[in-house]
């Protein structure tokens, strides 16, 4: 992983911009920001981030590259659109924002213990592994991501929603042993296989 | 035949034992009353959701997507997809325009999808459930049915983010849409107009990873609701439903309030005005019980 980042320093040098256009979705959008701060000003999780979108866009032109792809700020991202529908220059604010993140944890330099990329991890795993999400061990996979003990304590805290759910059938252990899943698994591996070769090549990754 | 016909795509969460199997039984009533016939895609797969980005990449979400068009167009040509859960809806018209928009993310995508012994031809529609009530029945028709109206009972319209924005429903603002209070109206129910949370993000996926900060969001969803003396909450969306209905109890712990606030699911709603019993509307699913709508499920209709 660490090469990755070290390659990508060797391969774009001190532009980060331009990293930012080829290799981040949607990335080529971030050089049309006029910085008018409505996306901030919109962002329901605004308060909580340290760079909002509009502060993370400067930033890229800046070239202030660590601090961006170190950030935990685009992981706080809702997906709500909010910001999208009211851009004046419609850019795809929230696309960048995952792309952002994405682009960071390919490199290695997320923040490990951002809450919200340890469940992305987990959720695409779960939802890959069968081509459908299984909703019980995602959220005991949450749970226990930072240890057995950890994993206890939590579930205990949350005992009553989970009993509420349990009860309105909206719950089942029994997923723990049968889930549900895809006939065609080995298809989706395959093409999802394609999938990541076809994009590490678009974007010049080399392995 | 059914008066109309749709190829189901009904998202993980609304599969039996999820979160939102309850959602799935009120729709399945509504469209009996509807004559609406919705057939499953054959073998389905996850949508991706809007969280799973850190491993999957611009491409491979993409491709998820496309192999549920493909197999759609073999199975069930001709038919629109539609999708009950505003995500997986979402997701899957970003997918839908992006591979209409770029030859090269189309060619990529056939690539992939050559590898699980498909193509995808572009010609299914992508729709949300809310939208083909709307677009292809409409409020008219869709009070027709009506043999219980929801007299007395004033529901505060979330439509939330997914459903309403980017893409919306046709003809409605991102900031103020209308169609759920309409649709409310319509089935003799009262819809509280002035509700100033319609639209807030109940925090998403962030309501499991970074829970306190979601239930900020949560507790103004809930406490608008209240002070506009709703009686319930009504929304188009299963995660919505989900996180504002069960963090509740875990709002009054944090916060000293004594929410219980029902939330129900539009199709909920129309189920029971269609005459349809508690359990037909899966109200039997509820976290939190919406006792007021069971009442008017439980009466008997004079014909
Ligand atoms: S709303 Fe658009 S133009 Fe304004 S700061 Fe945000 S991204 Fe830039
Ligand atoms: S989509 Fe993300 S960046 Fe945009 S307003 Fe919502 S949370 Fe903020």
């Amino acid at each position: 992983m660490g090469d990755l980042n070290v390659e990508a320093v060797e391969r774009y040098r001190n532009n980060f911009l331009k990293e930012v256009e080829e290799r981040v979705e949607e990335g080529h959008w971030v050089k049309m920001c006029m910085q008018c701060g409505v996306c901030s000003g919109s962002c329901p999780f605004g308060p909580h981030w340290a760079h909002p979108p509009q502060e993370l866009f400067m930033m890229i032109r800046a070239g202030r590259r660590e601090e961006v792809l170190t950030s935990d700020s685009m992981w706080m991202c809702t997906s709500c659109y909010n910001c999208v529908v009211r851009c004046p220059r419609q850019l795809p604010i929230t696309q960048i924002m995952h792309g952002l993140a994405t682009y960071a944890h390919r490199l290695g330099l997320a923040p490990k213990n951002q809450p919200t990329r340890k469940f992305s991890v987990l959720f695409w795993n779960n939802c890959t592994r069968t081509g459908r999400v299984n909703e019980l061990k995602l959220t005991l996979g949450l749970y226990f991501s930072d240890g057995f003990i950890a994993g206890i304590k939590k579930a205990w805290a949350l005992r009553h929603i989970g009993l509420g759910l349990l009860l309105a059938k909206r719950l089942n252990p029994f997923e723990l042993i049968k889930g549900h899943g895809c006939k065609d698994k080995k298809g989706i591996h395959a093409m999802l296989k394609k999938a990541y070769e076809i994009e590490n090549r678009r974007k010049g990754f080399s392995s | 035949m059914a008066k109309k016909e749709y190829a189901f795509y009904p998202g993980c969460s609304s599969q039996l034992r999820a979160s939102a199997a309850n959602y799935m039984v009120s729709v399945n009533s509504m469209c009996k009353v509807l004559d609406i016939k919705l057939t499953e895609i054959p073998d389905w797969n996850c949508c991706g959701a809007s969280i799973g980005y850190a491993g999957s990449g611009e491409l491979a979400r993409h491709v998820l997507n496309a192999r549920n068009f493909a197999l759609s167009e073999q199975h069930l040509p001709g038919q629109d997809i539609v999708a009950t859960c505003a995500a997986c809806w979402l997701g899957a018209r970003e997918t839908k325009e992006k591979l209409a928009a770029s030859s090269t993310l189309l060619a990529d995508t056939q690539e992939a999808l050559k590898e699980a012994g498909l193509t995808y031809k572009g010609e299914a529609e992508i729709r949300h459930m809310v939208e083909v009530l709307i677009e292809d029945f409409g409020y008219e028709e869709l009070a027709k049915p009506v043999v219980k109206p929801l007299e007395g009972i004033k529901f505060a319209g979330y439509v939330g983010c997914q459903t309403n924005r980017p893409f919306g429903i046709a003809g409605e603002s991102f900031e103020n849409p209308m169609y759920l209070d309409k649709l409310v109206e319509t089935l003799g129910g009262e819809a509280v107009t002035d509700y100033d949370q319609k639209v807030t993000c109940c925090g998403g996926a962030l309501a499991f990873s970074e829970p306190e900060k979601s239930q900020k969001q949560i507790k103004d969803i809930v406490e608008s609701a209240y002070d506009h003396g709703a009686d319930m909450i009504v929304t188009p969306c299963p995660l919505c439903q989900a996180n504002v209905e069960i963090y509740q109890s875990e709002i009054n712990k944090r916060y000293g309030t004594k929410f219980n606030m029902p939330v129900t699911y539009y199709s909920q709603l129309m189920t029971v005005a269609y005459g349809g019993s508690v359990k037909e509307a899966g109200l039997d699913g509820q976290v939190i019980r919406a006792r007021k709508l069971e009442e008017i499920a439980v009466k008997v209709v004079k014909k």
